[in-house]
């Protein structure tokens, strides 16, 4: 056991440079932090001098990955949105009735009258005048549907077709359901993403969670409401048929129709059909510009898919207003002049420049497909994160000196092998944690504190068993050899079962938590190591020089 | 000359007096789960939603202005405390406040924040709000789940590892201990009302993790001695194994305690509450490794011929000749 192979020796060694090395960038973190920002400035091609002199500050030669800053110790805004997926299917829904109506109508002899039916957002009801012609109907609606466009809903079609009656019921199919919900969640992360990006904070964080949430961080940033504000909760913009306009905002709107007010002019109302001949995921691009009277307005254009149905849209009801509807206020109703081909058009309204400026940045980021509601926000400013680093710091030190001086006052030499380990193992710990970019939260810290103190637990049982083997006179070579052979199994296990409780933690938690499971795991593992590995091959080391007759530890 | 805390050679009779022991820590979970049960937990927001603000000013906190400020915005449940820390500033006065959830809200409003802040501001203009939390009652709900499924997880998985490294009494023996830290520390932050959020939740893991460190030596031992002393009867080996890690068990809890202890004065007010409950732990694991767990498996008894079928039924260093 006393015998270490040259190559264990020289792998262990290099492990532990390689960790310190690591973990090296972590003591000069504002500069590696600005060396890196003006290398990725670079990259992108601002070549400025500034950004050089930035990059010259930390050689390229040396690691230069940090420990993330959890938001705790940064400060930053937190906020955990849940995404409202059945909004789209009321949406679909209500696309969906202009379809049936147009399919049923030919059929009118045989079914009778169709009218829709009151029912809830996720169905479409509608009752025919003749139940007699009611298979007819529904194989008519159900040539309506459409096979599902997603991996696990092949061979299923989108929309589920019954009969209650004399009503047609209409809803989304379970596979169908489950295809919409995943592209609301891929749309509203890529638009929030887009929007947050936008405004260029640093490394913001937007993870999906779960089936319907949305984790969105942001370092740096002030609160958790200017967030809000920069996601917005829907900038929905849809341009709907206009039924009629009133004064009166309790006028009954009809099945189909609904009224709401208009942005600009207090008192007025429109009566519009629920059903959108475009809505604002067919734009394609949108600017601030200006009308021909010198108004500010934002010019924008659709696809093809939507340029089409704008241009059949206008061709058929030349003469009638539509309303442009934005967050469910009319922005404007203009009267259709004439066929609007090409899918282009302008905006106008009584808006300043700068609301032009931001409509147009919000058009062109897109609707967020479905409303976010917030589940949990957190700010933290960034003066209470520097206090939590700076006694976070004076906490470590002071823990880190108090266990080192204790260490030496009870084992003497053995205590400096195991003080040497102790400054080895935090070195490794940050530099893991650099390696595999893990955030360090205020909890996080915690977590090496305590294993600061655990840490030396390893050694303590080695050392006491070595203490007691001494008892036994087999000479100090021997008794070193049995205690560490001995402690082994009773270390494995005590570490084995801390860990297990870490790995729950990381598992489980959330946050700062997870940033504590983080912290305590790898602790956990770097401390065995340390222990078993380093400390045993100083004491080896040093044996070997001196072959002492008699040791006390 | 060293530093020994413990003496060599120690004797202590650890089960002479086994059933006092056992009363008093029995005695003490009954007091702490009563405590529970009377007045509960002081549930953080993380656990019962609303939203905690931090305000920092430098005129000292007056808690009854405060309320008054508040008092007409019908936010209902609100509480006021006045935090200390030695790090603080000599002009630097904090508060945490909290506010219940309200009513048909996820998350609070930015509106409701900003009448708060107004409100606030009214006393001192330049107060400073260097936190706001505020989560819902939807999410609450799930973390309060999802922290007693990690609790009862960690321990069922420490369950399960011990009895395939020892046997079945030793298992029990270690879940007994952790479930007496567990609950004895839920009962100090019923008794002394100290706020219970997530970080607890970490705390109470950790402390599970140390108890059971703790025990797995001591139990290390005990299958070895046992082993040993083929023929002595169960106490004394117990005795003897808990004697002789007795050195390492101070020493460990000594230098753990001297680093919490360091991070629990200096390490701010933010994670106080967090490093007290693992100080506890630290505390009651300890005690609990000695005189719950071994108590507990002296009580259970175990099976002595170990050596005369598998050689390696206890593991894979059993074989290790001793």
């Amino acid at each position: 056991m006393l015998q270490f192979e040259s190559w264990k020796r020289v792998l262990i060694w290099i492990t532990c440079l390689v960790g310190l090395l690591l973990a090296v960038p972590n003591g000069f973190y504002t500069r590696v932090e600005q060396h890196n920002d003006a290398v990725a400035a670079i990259e992108l091609g601002a070549d400025t001098p500034e950004n050089q002199e930035m990059a010259a500050q930390w050689p390229s030669y040396l690691p230069s990955s940090l420990v993330n800053l959890g938001l705790d110790l940064r400060g930053g805004a937190h906020l955990l949105a849940e995404v409202q997926v059945a909004d789209v299917y009321q949406a679909r829904m209500e696309a969906t009735w202009p379809e049936v109506r147009d399919a049923l109508r030919p059929l009118r002899s045989t079914v009778g009258t169709i009218r829709k039916q009151p029912s809830p957002v996720d169905e479409l009801r509608v009752r025919i005048g003749d139940v007699a012609g009611m298979q007819l109907a529904l194989e008519t609606v159900r040539a309506l549907a459409r096979p599902v466009q997603s991996l696990t809903g092949i061979g299923a079609f989108d929309i589920a077709v019954s009969a209650v009656d004399d009503v047609i019921v209409v809803t989304l199919s379970e596979a169908e359901k489950l295809a919409t919900d995943e592209r609301t969640m891929q749309q509203s992360l890529e638009i929030v993403r887009r929007r947050i990006d936008e405004v260029g904070t640093r490394e913001p964080t937007i993870q999906r969670q779960g089936t319907d949430r949305i984790l969105i961080q942001v370092p740096g940033i002030g609160s958790a409401a200017e967030l809000k504000a920069i996601i917005g909760t829907t900038a929905r913009l849809t341009f709907n048929p206009v039924v009629n306009r009133t004064n009166d905002g309790n006028v009954i709107a009809g099945a189909g129709n609904s009224v709401i007010p208009s942005i600009d002019e207090p008192g007025q109302f429109y009566v519009i059909e629920n059903a959108p001949v475009v809505a604002g995921d067919d734009l394609v691009d949108a600017q601030p510009s200006f009308d021909q009277n010198g108004g500010a307005a934002v010019s924008f254009r659709f696809n093809t898919a939507g340029a089409r149905r704008f241009g059949n849209y206008t061709a058929d009801n030349i003469g009638s207003p539509f309303a442009i509807v934005l967050d469910n206020e009319v922005v404007s109703a203009p009267v259709i002049q004439s066929h609007i081909a090409g899918g282009s058009g302008i905006i106008t309204g009584r808006f300043s420049v700068e609301e032009t400026t931001n409509l147009a940045v919000l058009l062109r980021a897109g609707a967020l497909p479905a409303k976010l509601t917030f589940l949990e926000e957190r700010t933290v400013g960034p003066e209470l994160g520097q206090d939590s680093i700076d006694a976070g710091k004076v906490a470590t030190m002071v823990a880190f000196v108090a266990v080192l001086v204790f260490m030496f006052l009870s084992y003497g030499l053995f205590g400096v092998f195991a003080n040497i380990a102790l400054i080895i193992n935090v070195g490794l710990i940050f530099g893991l944690l650099s390696l595999v970019g893990a955030t360090l939260t205020l909890p996080g810290i915690a977590g090496i504190v305590l294993t600061v103190g655990m840490a030396v637990d390893a050694n303590v049982l080695v050392f006491e068993r070595i203490r007691e083997e001494l008892k036994t006179s087999k000479g100090p070579a021997r008794a070193i050899e049995l205690g560490y052979e001995k402690a082994l199994s009773a270390i494995l296990d005590a570490n084995v079962t801390t860990f297990i409780t870490a790995v729950i933690l990381f598992v489980m938690g959330s946050g700062p938590v997870r940033g504590f499971a983080i912290t305590l795991g790898l602790g956990i593992i770097t401390s065995v190591f340390t222990a078993i590995f380093v400390t045993r091959l100083m004491v080896v080391i040093w044996f070997e020089r001196r072959r002492p007759k008699t040791i006390e530890v | 000359m060293r530093l020994k805390l413990v003496k060599e050679n120690t004797n202590f009779d650890f089960f002479g007096r086994w059933k006092l022991w056992l009363g008093i820590s029995l005695l003490m979970m009954m007091i702490g789960f009563g405590s529970y049960l009377y007045q509960g937990l002081n549930f953080g927001i993380d656990f019962r939603g609303g939203t905690t603000i931090r305000t920092e000013s430098t005129q000292p906190v007056d808690i009854a202005a405060y309320r008054d400020a508040l008092e007409g915005l019908e936010l209902g449940d609100v509480s006021i405390s006045e935090v200390f820390d030695p790090n603080f500033r000599d002009d630097q006065n904090v508060a945490m406040i909290r506010i219940q959830a309200q009513d048909g809200q996820e998350a609070v409003t930015v509106d409701t924040i900003g009448v708060l802040e107004t409100a606030l501001h009214s006393i001192d203009p330049d107060m400073k709000f260097p936190s706001v939390e505020s989560v819902g009652p939807k999410v609450s709900g799930e973390l309060i789940k999802t922290a007693a499924l990690a609790v009862v997880l960690a321990i069922g998985a420490v369950l399960i590892y011990i009895w395939l490294r020892f046997e079945w009494q030793f298992a029990l023996g270690a879940v007994a201990a952790l479930v007496h830290d567990v609950v004895l520390t839920i009962g100090v932050f019923s008794e002394l009302q100290i706020k219970f959020d997530l970080a607890i939740i970490a705390a109470l893991l950790t402390i599970v993790g140390y108890s059971l460190n703790d025990t797995v030596v001591v139990f290390d031992r005990v299958r070895e001695n046992l082993r040993k002393y083929k023929k002595k009867p169960l106490a004394e080996v117990l005795n003897i194994s808990i004697n002789e890690t007795l050195s390492r068990t101070v020493m460990t809890s000594v230098t753990t305690l001297l680093a919490l202890t360091a991070l629990f004065v200096l390490g701010g007010d933010v994670i106080r509450g967090f490093v007290f409950a693992m100080i506890w732990g630290v505390i009651v694991g300890t005690y609990s490794s000695v005189f719950v767990a071994s108590t507990i498996l002296l009580y259970l008894g175990v099976k002595r011929d170990w050596s005369k079928t598998d050689p390696k039924a206890g593991g894979q260093y059993a074989n290790i000749d001793a």
